[in-house]
């Protein structure tokens, strides 16, 4: 076993590499070196951070104590129990041999359960099973007033606000997730084109209960009556396969990125006029309709995976995600945000429809449509037409996705998370000094 | 904390009663700017300052005294507003005063107080402010240096040379605070209308404070290390820096 390091200050960042700051990073082997890292923190706190693929500032903590996880990898039971700061993928890799998976699975494996847990994330099931949260069984939590064992029934309310609490409320340790039994690593893929939001979002709305996955992608260089057109791809777990065809999809979940971006190409590729062209060029590849095509997991759940460090094309300024959700009803304002960033075009963009809320008091998911778009930092006005969209969503009372954010303004965050209050009541109670804190608690002022 | 696009919520402004400082500040309001301390060396230019950035939309805005011509005050007047404010995101250095050339070759002493509050001053508080940014594992430091540090004129070389000064220094130091979370820009303006050059004879290129706010928000977001403004400065400066001596002479006779 390595050895336990003094903390050395490192420069971190959230994958939009939109800020960075500094701070002591520490990487615990066992959870009492966690409990440790925590008692040792100094005046600007601690946080938790897993891979760092929130695309914000969640998992920094400036000038104070960040605590990696990724040294908290143990795995036992099959897989259930996994260490916080084992990856979603090492887990697939571990379960799938045994015929089961992880119910709820993000846009890319490259995740922690801990970050998982955090951020309560959601997948293209979400309309159908729910977030990440569903399916966590109980969790270790290190807290400034000691370890505690957290489950839906013995703390509720601890519980409630750790799902979702962006690392807040304290680090988690390690977690008993509950898996689901499947026959093969595929599933059954049906497409459709779609040629505009109208269409798209009608046949989302008649069609996503038939489905155990959706989503679609969205070409945001269109305009006009072509505004919104975008590519829907939906889903079941196939049944009944090949012996061949099994062990093929087996083996993916070994292997890592395959691709990285050649060091000759400049950060900052990635030029409008370049997006432009290659969201034409998907659009018009993709079959307009086409059903039960097979597709393997790693394909259909995280196809970016397969390039290393893909946020470096954005270059030096970095790029940032925006996530909102809205509930039924207010379609209009995915009509209006689409619309209006076409001036400033977004280079990538997911819509989906989400399920009913878990019980996190901060989790992002609510019923309705969720939208989210990519920008380089750049762009000019960018932010002002973010601060426009935070004023449309909070008045049809939607939220902004926080895993996500590292631009918005601390004055929305009380509408848009109804329970902040409650989850501020319950944070106090387990963390009284405020001692577990990140750059996204400072600039949104959660713990305020 | 700064967001994503480097706008600040918390701002030191030393030299805060600047046309310029206020234009920024204006500028950043209603984008996430929260609170500000203004920091300058005369009340009444500072109060008006104040109200100007309160009826842009920020509420928490305080004022301070501080000479920056005192070198050896520096460090402590930084302790101080550090000690009162906790912590800011952004340390904008707008003080500066234009001097006169003439003067100064009639009577060497008023090249004295040129240097101080250009050079001197500025480049002790901006040694103070990176210790507590880096402390702090982030922040901005904003600095006015001037196209004027470009190249020598007769004109304006005392002002020039302690642009150049500070311009050199702010570099070296951004050099020693890679990887601290820490960044320093330093901001070329070229003519701006402000009551620094109010009366003299247009440049060109000129702009105004507000133009200035315009790309400094701009090179924020987008982390630049210098910018100019206007941008195209980046260019003129480059053939400004290069003509021969004969010929820099000749630019400089038709702009008097
Ligand atoms: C390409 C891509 C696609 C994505 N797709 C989706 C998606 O489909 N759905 C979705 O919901 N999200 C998605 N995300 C976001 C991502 O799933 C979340 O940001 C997740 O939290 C990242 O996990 P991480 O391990 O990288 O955590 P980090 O980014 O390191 O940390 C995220 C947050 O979790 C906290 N945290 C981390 N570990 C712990 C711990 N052990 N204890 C307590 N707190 C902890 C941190 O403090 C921080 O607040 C995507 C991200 C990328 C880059
Ligand atoms: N205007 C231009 O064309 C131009 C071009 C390039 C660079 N710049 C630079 O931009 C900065 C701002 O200039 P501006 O155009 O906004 O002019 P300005 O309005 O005159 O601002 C200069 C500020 O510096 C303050 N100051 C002067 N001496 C000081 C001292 N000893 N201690 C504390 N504060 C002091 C002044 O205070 P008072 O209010 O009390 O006078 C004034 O508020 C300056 O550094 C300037 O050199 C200006």
């Amino acid at each position: 076993m390595q050895p336990e390091e003094a903390p050395a200050t490192v420069l971190l960042a959230g994958w939009g590499r939109a800020t960075r700051t500094a701070a002591d990073l520490v990487e615990p082997l066992t959870a009492s070196g966690v409990e440790a890292a925590i008692s040792d923190s100094g005046l600007r706190g601690v946080v938790a951070r897993g891979m760092g693929r929130s695309y914000g500032d969640a998992a920094l903590n400036a000038g104070g104590t960040v605590i990696s996880t990724l040294r908290l990898d143990s795995l036992s039971d099959g897989g259930v129990v996994a260490g916080a700061g084992v990856s979603l993928r090492r887990l697939l890799a571990h379960l799938i041999p045994r015929g089961t998976t992880l119910p709820v699975l993000p846009g890319t494996a490259e995740v922690s359960v801990g970050g998982a847990i955090a951020a309560d994330v959601h997948g293209k099931n979400h309309h159908v099973d729910g977030a990440f949260s569903e399916y966590v069984e109980s969790f270790r939590l290190a807290t400034p007033g000691g370890m505690i064992n957290v489950s839906r029934e013995r703390e509720p309310q601890l519980f409630n606000a750790t799902v979702g609490g962006m690392g807040l409320t304290g680090a988690i340790v390690d977690a008993t997730l509950k898996t689901e039994a499947i026959s093969s690593p595929f599933v059954s893929m049906d497409t459709d084109r779609v040629g505009d939001l109208e269409s798209l979002m009608t046949l989302m709305s008649e069609g996503d209960e038939r489905y155990k996955f959706s989503v679609a992608w969205i070409d945001c260089f269109a305009r006009a009556a072509s505004l919104g057109r975008g590519v829907l791809q939906r889903a079941n777990y196939a049944s009944e396969l090949p012996e061949a065809t099994l062990a093929r999809g087996e083996s993916q979940f070994e292997r890592g990125p395959r691709l990285a971006p050649p060091d000759l190409v400049p950060t900052g590729a990635l030029r409008p006029i370049a997006v432009s062209a290659f969201n034409e060029f998907r659009y018009r590849r993709s079959p307009s309709r086409e059903r039960e095509k097979l597709e393997a997991f790693p394909a259909f759940f995280h196809p970016l995976d397969v390039v290393a460090d893909w946020n470096r094309l954005y270059g030096r300024a970095g790029f940032v995600q925006y996530q909102f959700v809205v509930p039924y009803g207010a379609e209009d304002v995915v009509r209006r945000v689409l619309d209006e960033q076409v001036r400033s075009p977004s280079y990538l963009a997911v819509l989906k429809q989400m399920g009913p809320s878990s019980g996190g008091m901060l989790s992002f998911p609510i019923e309705g449509w969720t939208l989210a778009l990519d920008f380089p930092v750049a762009y000019e006005g960018l932010g002002e037409m973010l601060d426009r969209f935070d004023q449309w969503v909070a008045e049809v009372g939607g939220r902004v996705y926080l895993a996500k954010d590292s631009r918005m303004s601390s004055g929305l965050v009380e509408a848009m998370y109804p329970r902040l209050s409650e989850w501020r009541e319950v944070a106090g109670g387990v963390d009284p000094e405020g001692v577990f804190r990140s750059d996204l608690s400072r600039r949104l002022r959660i713990k305020e | 904390m700064e967001n994503a696009f480097g706008i600040p919520q918390s701002v030191l402004a030393i030299g805060g009663a600047s046309e310029i400082a206020v234009a920024v500040l204006k500028a950043m309001a209603g984008k996430g700017l929260e609170r500000v301390v203004l920091a300058g060396r005369s009340r009444e230019s500072l109060a008006s300052a104040e109200a100007q950035i309160r009826d842009s939309g920020v509420a928490d805005v305080e004022t301070m005294e501080w000479d920056v011509a005192d070198g050896r005050r520096q460090e402590s007047l930084v302790d101080a507003a550090f000690v009162a404010g906790g912590e800011f995101d952004l340390v904008l250095l707008s003080a500066g005063v234009l001097g006169s050339t003439s003067a100064a070759e009639a009577e060497p002493n008023e090249a004295i107080a040129v240097m101080e509050t250009n050079y001197v001053g500025p480049a002790v508080v901006s040694l103070a402010v990176s210790q507590r940014l880096k402390a702090q594992g982030h922040g901005v430091i904003v600095l006015l240096s001037s196209v004027a540090a470009v190249r020598p004129r007769r004109a304006n070389y005392v002002y020039g040379s302690s642009k150049a000064g500070i311009d050199f220094f702010c570099r070296g130091l951004a050099e020693s605070l890679a990887g601290t979370g820490v960044r320093i820009v330093v901001v070329r303006p070229g003519f701006v209308h402000t009551k620094m050059t109010a009366g003299m004879p247009e440049a060109p290129f000129s702009t105004t404070a507000d133009d200035v706010a315009r790309e400094v928000i701009r090179g924020l977001a987008r982390k630049d290390a210098v910018i100019w403004t206007p941008s195209i400065l980046r260019w003129v400066s480059l053939v400004m820096r290069h003509l021969p001596l004969w010929l820099w002479r000749k630019v400089q006779e038709r702009e008097s």
